[in-house]
């Protein structure tokens, strides 16, 4: 996909929170934004990203927008639903069946822990399905298998919190201290409150053309798991083998290969950090450091604004709240920003290659790599 | 009182002890839980269902404090995996609701754990693991 000549024409946001309209209102608000900003060209089809939005989702967004008649196709691949959705674009494109698609996710969550279809209904009532759960087993881990201690985890929520202040779409735009994230409330040993990202409402939209300039799309690759690791996002009752490689490092290697360039090439990085620990452990799935160095990038702030790699200047999912249909295109609209230079105390200086990741549940990976 | 399991085919009950019933695939030589109708390594179709081992040691754990959606059993609940003498790591509940009171690789057996009662008035049990002392 490297050499085909995919640009993205547009983006638009509709702000990550909660408020008082329903979702195909919200998504109008940032397809419209996405179209203006390139030129509203004739579009040949539609990816709607979306894991709680109902049947034909993506249709009554486009509906109320007077844009029906191509084709509109819900994705749903839990939290990388939006991925799944630009790498689906990305491919017809590259493929030469459209000139123009309009990609966008578009979510309205329920409030507090996520309940989720995924589960069958006796693993509710045994307890066995709290997200956050499987999260802090997976924390612990960490902890255990590389030394990361609970103020690690409290680091990377100061560092994603205080880049969302400066961030107008993010939902939480106050600085926290490592006292004030360890002295939240206890969810499940070791995550507190404020080491988890919020589930709330929200939008992104992106528009791709075939064509060559200004920001490009070097690469969109989706990957499942592997079978084996019982704290996967796949979510299994058991595994047999944590040896097996992670789905989001299989994507990254791959986009990596197909975009022609390596870790080093890096300036920004948006990646998935549903919570404090899924984002150490993205840094290394993702080749951008060692399993065990994260203390140290930490307590250097070389992964913070102003660092050698900022991690999520838009502050991430800690500070913006996860719309899970919306998360992914969130990230690749914060990195086209990135590189437009468009972030203002934010921005990344001169940042030219850029980097987004998300991983789901199914454990569905997506990793986009945009230049320009 | 009558008990009844959360659900069927995940294990056996006898008493007060309970032992998980698996799969084993002999064509891929290896374990999955709950029993499936094929190899989720493989895909083969050779697929036995076995009784897991009862005995195995904490490979990570936490505390649920919050009642989830869909749950009406007690809250806070210990909740991790555990790793069977035969290598499978297995996602339960913990008996022990206080994380700290654990520790890793601490030796841990399966055991049947009450989470309410159905409309008949039958206590449901699903499987837990609880620390067993001076054992392993």
């Amino acid at each position: 996909m490297a050499d085909v000549g995919v640009q993205i024409a547009g983006v638009g946001m509709h702000p990550f929170g909660r408020f008082d309209k329903d979702v195909t209102t919200i998504g109008v608000e940032a397809v419209r934004a996405a179209l203006a900003e390139a030129g509203h060209p004739p579009i040949d089809a539609a990816f709607c990203g979306t894991a709680y939005g109902g049947v034909a989702s993506g249709h009554k967004v486009l509906g109320a927008l007077g844009l029906t008649g191509p084709p509109i196709v819900d994705v749903e691949a839990g939290c990388a639903s939006g991925g799944a959705a630009l790498e689906l674009a990305a491919v017809a494109l590259a493929a030469g069946r459209f000139e123009s698609v309009l990609v966008f996710g578009i979510e309205k969550m329920p409030k507090g822990v996520i309940r989720s279809s995924f589960f069958d209904p006796w693993q509710e009532q045994a307890g066995l399905t709290p997200a956050p759960a499987y999260f802090a087993l997976r924390a612990r881990r960490l902890m255990i298998d590389t030394g990361i201690t609970k103020e690690d985890l409290a680091a990377v929520v100061v560092k994603n919190r205080r880049h969302g202040v400066e961030n107008p779409d993010a939902m939480f735009r106050k600085k926290v201290s490592i006292a004030e994230v360890l002295e939240s409330r206890l969810v499940c040993d070791p995550l507190h409150l404020f080491m988890l990202c919020s589930p709330n409402e929200g939008a992104a939209a992106v528009v791709l053309r075939a064509g060559e300039g200004g920001v490009r799309l070097r690469s969109a690759v989706l990957r499942s798991h592997l079978p084996g690791s019982v704290l996967s996002e796949a979510t299994p009752m058991a595994g047999d083998d944590e040896g097996v490689t992670p789905p989001s490092a299989l994507a990254a290697a791959e986009a990596y290969e197909r975009a022609g360039i390596a870790p080093a090439d890096l300036d920004v990085v948006e990646c998935q950090d549903t919570d404090a620990a899924r984002e150490l452990l993205s840094w290394q799935e993702l080749g951008l450091c060692e399993p065990g160095e994260q203390p140290k990038i930490l307590a250097g702030g070389h992964f913070a604004l102003g660092g050698r790699l900022p991690v999520n200047p838009s502050g991430g999912l800690l500070s913006k709240g996860e719309p899970l249909g919306a998360s992914a295109l969130g990230q690749v609209v914060e990195v086209v920003r990135q590189l437009r230079g468009e972030c203002g105390a934010r921005q990344v200086e001169g940042a030219r290659v850029g980097l987004s990741h998300t991983i789901g549940r199914g454990a569905n990976a997506c990793v986009v790599i945009l230049s320009r | 009182m009558a008990r009844v399991p959360v659900h069927p085919g995940l294990f056996e009950l006898d008493g007060g002890t309970l032992r998980l019933v698996g799969g084993y695939s002999p064509s891929s030589g290896r374990f999955h839980f709950p029993s499936a109708p094929v190899c989720p390594y493989t895909g083969a179709d050779d697929v036995e269902e076995v009784t897991l081992p009862e005995q195995g040691r904490l490979w990570s754990w936490t505390a649920v404090n919050a009642a989830p959606p869909g749950y009406s059993g007690p809250a806070p609940y210990g909740f991790g995996v555990v790793e069977l003498e035969n290598g499978l790591r297995v996602v339960g509940r913990l008996t022990e609701p206080d994380p700290g009171a654990l520790s890793k690789g601490q030796p841990m057996r399966v055991v049947p754990e009450e989470i309410g009662t159905d409309e008949d008035g039958r206590a449901v049990v699903t499987w837990a693991f609880a620390p067993s002392a001076g054992e392993g």
